[in-house]
């Protein structure tokens, strides 16, 4: 290898600023959708904070705030800075940067019209957004914006790819860039039917130049892309988890090959699983719920094989380290690097997340857990922790690596981890509790006239871990805005964690597992088979009549 | 491409698993009955539904000694019938619709839970064998009065 390939790729600062400026604006609004959060969990304990503090008009205001900050805008600004990054960082190259601040224009444009519609209560419609709850224009042509930033990210990390591949002919992609490619390739697929739905039915509907809508074939298209976007979010995490994790615990990704082929089941296998949603929908036929709910299962898979490759990873560095034992290199591994507790105690609840998912799967299973608080039970700790915590891990050493400033404080990111891992697993606990004796999902439960005294228990480890939750929020943010301002410039800036394979494949890595096309196609196939007659149904039965209502 | 003989063993026993999961989920659809709304029941007229059984109404009536049909209402943010009283060990047809936007309704303690569109008319079925008192809850968010939807059902001795 020459000496110029070896040698870190120093990035200008206007790049650095990009990726700066998607990860900040995510992080601002997942502050604001943290504290609703907060009020929210209090308000199940009977405590009505709304009066008292009057930035939303009530809970279903705070609850579309909450949501629609937390897992559209935070999840999707901070990975488009992080793909972006490392697609750049591991091919040593610039982004095309003209087209990453148009990008950033168009999402922030969306962005700001989303806030305008959610702030003013003209969109109090949570972040599903199921007609025929009508919200205010600017949120269906907000959001659409940031969905198109999406696909302008596609088109960059994808024509950076091929260039690279011109360029080293006969070598593999290296993995970051593999994998945020494999991610937005996925993501640029799954999006297409919510696109549709948001800019072909929903933005002229709340313009009033269609006069109505289909309930169910709006749901269907919103499912469609509904739960691959989950994995938009975990994909990320994994990348870290995978490909730069092993690395900040001394050790080395396990199994290469295994790594690679997880990413690429993910494009496929993440598209045509949307009815395990919409299994108590009336009018979609139960054979299809069936062979969705198969589909969910073999999803799990990828999972499955993360789950053994990447413990693996950490068992090298934590023997690397000196660990004995069958369970001795645990302790040995760096427990007081805030980026690692974060990822390491997010991993220890995803486990739980992926079983409790799992459950709401489980086909008929899902006639007790359907849209009851253990739904969010189980989301808070995929999203709300294997995701939000990993990306906190990361930004633990990202943001001092671009802006060339220590990280305020290691002891307090590594406090901070721990209490949001024990606030979650309270107020998870108490949610999912609460759900199995038939508490509703989304619903201001404290001014519920039906409240079950068997609630009141499970409600009040909501509102504890909830409260735990937002104190670990508070710090993060304390210490991220000191790192920014007012930490003093680091001697020697932070490196890239980036992991080496155990093994060197080198010629015996199949050639399939570096392309994108077959998978791509196998996903375009699968979502076919899945679909197809039940959309046929649904557009030859399409009436689109039923008109908007805003009870809000 | 090399892959660790733990990690194979390990894919395949998760793999396993799944397989006991589906065909356990599969003999409870099939042999037992527990099942999802499906696609037959959207559109089902009631039968001889006019007069007092009003199909845009809500109400009550027996078939046949513990035998019911309930032709239920939901809107924005009330349910119609919101009490139904019935013998304990009586089979209740429901037949649910919405005047409005999505609701959902569950059934404490049932298996009774099905989203209910504007459209579509929502058929479930549940014979209820214990006496006492079955909150239903509107669960899925309809507006600002959402967590004031319910009802119950008093089965009675």
């Amino acid at each position: 290898m020459s000496l110029a390939a070896i040698k870190q790729y120093e990035m200008p600062r206007s790049e650095r600023n990009l990726y700066l400026s998607f990860i900040l604006i995510g992080f601002a609004h997942l502050m604001v959708g943290l504290f609703l959060g907060f009020m929210q969990g209090m308000q199940h304990a009977g405590i009505d904070l709304y009066r008292v503090i009057p930035i939303v008009r009530h809970y279903y205001q705070g609850l579309t705030i909450h949501g629609v900050f937390n897992v559209l805008v935070f999840t999707t600004f901070f990975i488009a800075g992080f793909l972006l990054f490392v697609t750049s960082t591991s091919l040593k190259k610039p982004i095309n940067l003209r087209l990453g601040w148009i990008t950033f224009c168009v999402m922030t444009i969306g962005l700001l019209l989303t806030d305008y519609a959610v702030f003013t209560n003209q969109a109090s419609v949570l972040y599903t957004a199921y007609s025929p709850l009508e919200a205010h224009w600017t949120f269906y042509l907000g959001l659409a914006l940031v969905v198109v930033g999406t696909w302008l990210q596609l088109l960059i990390v994808g024509r950076m790819v091929l260039q690279w591949r011109k360029e080293n002919p006969g070598q593999r992609t290296p993995l970051l860039a593999f994998g945020a490619l494999a991610t937005l390739l996925m993501w640029g697929l799954a999006s297409i039917p919510l696109a549709v739905l948001f800019v072909g039915i929903l933005l002229p509907w709340s313009l009033d130049l269609i006069p109505g809508v289909d309930v169910l074939f709006n749901r269907t298209l919103f499912w469609m892309s509904g739960h691959p976007l989950v994995y938009f979010w975990l994909l990320p995490a994994y990348l870290s988890w995978y490909f730069m994790l092993p690395k900040q615990v001394g050790g080395k990704l396990f199994s290469e090959p295994l790594a690679r082929l997880a990413f690429l089941l993910f494009i496929p296998l993440s598209l045509p699983v949307g009815f395990h949603h919409q299994y108590v929908d009336p009018g979609v036929a139960e054979g299809y719920k069936y062979i969705h709910f198969i589909l969910t299962f073999a999803v799990f898979m990828p999972s499955v094989m993360t789950a053994f490759t990447v413990l693996a990873s950490l068992e090298t560095g934590g023997r690397a380290r000196g660990g004995k034992g069958l369970l001795g290199w645990v302790t040995k591994l760096p427990w007081n690097d805030p980026s690692v507790t974060a990822q390491l105690l997010a991993m220890v609840l995803f486990a739980l997340g992926g079983i409790s998912g799992l459950i709401n799967a489980s086909y008929n299973m899902n006639l007790v857990v359907h849209n009851t608080l253990f739904v969010p039970g189980h989301f808070h700790l995929t999203v709300g922790t294997a995701v939000a915590m990993t990306f906190m891990g990361i930004v633990y050493w990202l943001v001092p690596h671009l802006t060339g400033r220590r990280l305020f404080s290691a002891k307090m990111g590594v406090v901070q981890a721990w209490l949001w891992f024990i606030g979650m697993t309270i107020m998870s606990r108490g949610m999912s509790w609460a759900g199995m004796l038939g508490a509703p999902r989304r619903t201001a439960l404290g001014s519920a006239p039906y409240f079950m005294d068997e609630w009141v228990l499970p409600s009040w480890f909501t509102a504890i871990g909830g409260v735990i939750l937002t104190i670990s929020g508070f710090l993060f943010f304390i210490n991220m805005l000191a790192s920014l301002w007012l930490a003093p410039k680091a001697e020697k800036q932070v490196e890239v964690p980036v992991a080496e394979p155990l093994i060197d494949e080198g010629e015996k890595m199949p050639a399939w597992l570096d392309r994108y096309t077959v998978w791509a196609g196998a996903a375009v196939l699968l979502v076919a088979i899945a679909y197809t007659p039940a959309l046929v149904k649904l557009i030859s039965d399409l009436s689109m009549t039923v008109p908007g209502l805003k009870p809000y | 491409m090399h892959i660790d003989r733990y990690e194979r063993n390990w894919i395949r026993f998760a793999g396993g698993l799944l397989v006991v999961f589906v065909a356990a989920l599969t003999v409870a659809a099939v042999f037992l009955g527990v099942r999802l709304p499906g696609i037959a029941e959207q559109t089902i007229p009631i039968a001889q539904a006019g007069g007092e059984y009003d199909i845009n109404k809500g109400w009550i009536r027996e078939l046949a000694p513990r035998r019911y049909e309930v032709n239920m209402r939901a809107r924005v943010w009330s349910f119609e019938p919101r009490e139904i009283r019935i013998p304990a060990g009586s089979t209740v047809t429901f037949y649910i619709h919405s005047d409005d936007i999505t609701h959902g309704i569950k059934i404490q303690n049932t298996t009774v839970s099905t989203m209910i569109f504007p459209g579509h008319v929502a058929k479930v079925t549940y014979t209820f064998d214990k006496p006492g008192e079955y909150v239903f809850v509107c669960h899925e968010y309809c507006g600002a009065g959402h967590h004031f939807m319910s009802g119950r059902v008093i089965v009675e001795e």
